[in-house]
């Protein structure tokens, strides 16, 4: 089985430089606007598009997610919509992979076989549930893989040795390597310590490693792109949408054009980690 | 739901991966992962180890005041001219609930483990308060999360803790309740994953918490069920207790389960009723989902976003509960019943004037349900009521609502 996830990764190994993935919440703060900002995604430079699943109770996220998450909810956004986001988004773009992310009771609600199916014929060709670890496969990972979607697993800084292989036993697509403990959004760590890290998992995987949890900048995007394979931006963008509004909800600014700009100079920071390392 | 096969024994659970029935399980984050699996190696070696038993049951009787009294409630059975009620009075114990229990037991594991930072939620303000005590007494540095408007109804307690030298972290999230506290609890065990211990409060949240403060607090049960026998020479007919989290309520319940003649009452918040949101009867009006670590009834909408739902008691306003509660549910050996708000209060008062005791408003729910059930039964019966907690905490609201000048 090959997704678009794993055609992209080949690609850009062909291209020698790390995938820029990027996170938004879909339907945050509308429908409409967060499909507008998922349009623009590609042409930005994004290579990899995590659509987040609003969840009222996100335990492992930060201010900003949590925020957005409210946002999207208070906008009316449902599983069923964002499944229909990506529906609408695949009208215009076949290629690039979205990998839909956030927690599992609203999969669990709308039922894991409807699911399954919907999203596949949706267009997703990934997931990420934050909190189905590998001791749950059973509830919804191996149900993903036989329906022809990558399940992406988490590994931590808590991921030790021992825990890796399980860890890694039904990941498919790539690995994310959180590049920390903490929620969403936290303070950027050490790159030493994420090249290590990266190093370490490699150990026991050929599937690509994209490292997230902290990246703002596009000089930092670049720093851990020089020990990646891929470079995870979240809750930036995330906070980019929440600036085009006023503190009463007026819109100030496009927040498709926003996240652009902001995804553009991250693309760049991007593409200019392997030509450094190349060096 | 299909009722599943009863199993030989109600106490069997939960199995190797924290499964009770489809319940319970280890829904967290990969980051916690590894902290969950230790602790579970850490507790199976504690619960077995003679030393960390004999000192547990040290502190218990020298520090919490254990046995807790088991105490006939004379006038209050006469007034309501049926069975006889029995309270099991953990109202008395140090901290003024059955809280202590469980924090006693979760801090020497915590010291076991070498961990040295203890981390919290609070509802009502009873396990925060516990929690900074057996922090205090243990020299640990405590921080413990509490929902906003909690903070704002549970003004003592909040003091306490300050007095106790913890550290309250009020979370403004969502409705500012327990569930937000849960939430934000997470989030720093997350964050600290090296030296903190996360002292959960209810028997609920991955595997095995549901478990370990289930064996803590069946301490209440145990006592009460060889004390019944003493004083009436046979088990009770019925017993009873309010269900949050549901804490007090399985450490009541565990030692009865498989006395089949036991009835077992669980009593659920039933705010303003049913009819709408303004409740946290989980099991009675919720369904099967996924929240904080388990599987379990929750309050939902029908995407799955979690409902904040409402109680009066701020011990109760969670629109979760403990996995072995929603087993027991489905099982069909405990029966899940709701108490309203002004139900709870009334029953608050009425204990106040028979029997001179002030009740939490959680376990004035219990009583409710009590009140319900003595005089449908036979003054020969007998029954044991949960009274979980002291009520001081709790004057402010009923003033309050009784439109009393405070």
């Amino acid at each position: 089985m090959t997704t678009r996830i794993d055609r992209r990764f080949a690609r850009l190994k062909e291209e020698n430089r790390p995938a820029l993935v990027t996170y938004f919440m879909g339907g945050d703060p509308d429908y409409e606007t967060s499909l507008s900002i998922m349009k623009a995604l590609p042409a930005a430079g994004s290579d990899v598009i995590e659509l987040g699943m609003p969840f009222s109770d996100p335990m492992a996220d930060g201010p900003a997610i949590q925020a957005a998450g409210l946002r999207a909810l208070k906008g009316g956004q449902t599983l069923a919509k964002t499944l229909q986001m990506a529906r609408d988004f695949r009208e215009g773009d076949d290629d690039t992979p979205i990998v839909m992310m956030g927690y599992y009771n609203p999969i669990y609600i709308y039922g894991v076989d409807r699911f399954l199916s919907d999203a596949k014929e949706a267009g997703i060709d990934g997931l990420i549930i934050v909190d189905l670890p590998p001791e749950m496969d059973e509830e919804l990972c191996v149900p993903a893989i036989k329906a022809g979607l990558n399940f992406i697993r988490l590994a931590t800084p808590t991921t030790d040795e021992e825990r890796l292989p399980t860890v890694l036993e039904n990941t498919s697509g790539f690995v994310y390597y959180v590049s920390m403990t903490g929620v969403t959004g936290s303070a950027l760590p050490d790159t030493n310590n994420v090249s290590e890290a990266v190093a370490r998992i490699k150990e026991h995987t050929d599937l690509p490693i994209c490292v997230g949890f902290g990246v703002k900048t596009a000089r930092q995007a670049k720093a851990i792109g020089e020990a990646a394979d891929g470079v995870v931006v979240g809750s930036a963008i995330v906070a980019a949408i929440a600036q085009c509004y006023d503190d009463n909800g007026k819109r100030i600014e496009d927040p498709a054009e926003a996240v652009a700009t902001l995804v553009k100079g991250l693309a760049d920071g991007v593409r200019e980690a392997r030509l450094v390392a190349a060096r | 739901m299909n009722k599943p096969a009863e199993p030989n024994s109600f106490r069997i659970g939960p199995d190797d991966e924290g499964m009770y029935g489809i319940f319970g399980g280890r829904f967290v984050a990969e980051t916690l992962m590894p902290l969950i699996l230790d602790l579970e190696k850490h507790w199976n070696e504690a619960k077995d180890d003679p030393a960390f038993r004999a000192e547990l049951e040290h502190l218990g009787r020298h520090y919490t005041g254990r046995p807790s009294p088991l105490y006939f409630a004379e006038r209050l059975t006469e007034h309501l001219g049926g069975a006889k009620i029995y309270f099991k009075r953990e109202d008395l114990n140090h901290t003024g609930s059955h809280k202590i229990n469980n924090c006693l037991g979760q801090i020497l594991l915590a010291k076991r483990m070498g961990k040295t930072r203890i981390i919290a939620e609070t509802g009502a303000g009873q396990h925060g308060v516990a929690s900074a005590t057996v922090a205090a007494r243990f020299g640990l540095p405590c921080v413990v999360y509490m929902g906003a408007t909690d903070v704002e109804r549970q003004k003592p307690n909040v003091f306490r803790m300050h007095l106790l030298g913890a550290e309250v972290k009020p979370v403004s999230s969502g409705h500012g309740t327990l569930k937000d506290a849960m939430n934000e609890a997470l989030r720093d065990w997350v964050t600290n994953v090296e030296d903190t211990y996360y002292l959960i409060g209810t028997a609920a949240g991955p595997h095995p918490y549901p478990e370990l403060v289930r064996d803590l607090q069946s301490v209440i049960g145990t006592e009460a069920r060889e004390q019944i026998q003493e004083l009436e020479g046979r088990l009770p007919d019925a017993i009873v207790a309010a269900v949050g989290g549901g804490s007090n309520a399985i450490g009541l319940f565990h030692p009865f389960l498989d006395d089949r003649q036991v009835e077992i009452h669980g009593v659920e918040a039933g705010g303003h009723g049913l009819d709408g949101d303004e409740h946290c009867a989980s099991m009675t009006a919720g369904r099967p989902g996924v929240l904080h670590g388990n599987r379990t009834y929750l309050l939902q909408n029908d995407d799955g976003q979690i409902l904040d739902g409402h109680s009066v008691s701020a011990g109760l306003d969670y629109p979760g509960v403990g996995p072995e509660h929603s087993w027991l549910k489905d099982s069909g050996r405990v029966i899940y019943s709701p108490i309203l708000d002004d139900e709870a209060i009334e029953a608050f008062q009425m204990t106040t004037r028979l029997e001179g005791i002030i009740p939490a408003l959680e376990s004035a729910h219990a009583i409710a349900h009590a009140i319900k059930l003595a005089p449908t039964m036979g003054r020969d019966q007998i029954m044991i009521v949960n009274f979980s907690g002291r009520g001081d905490k709790d004057v402010h609201t009923v003033g309050k609502m009784l439109g009393m000048e405070m």
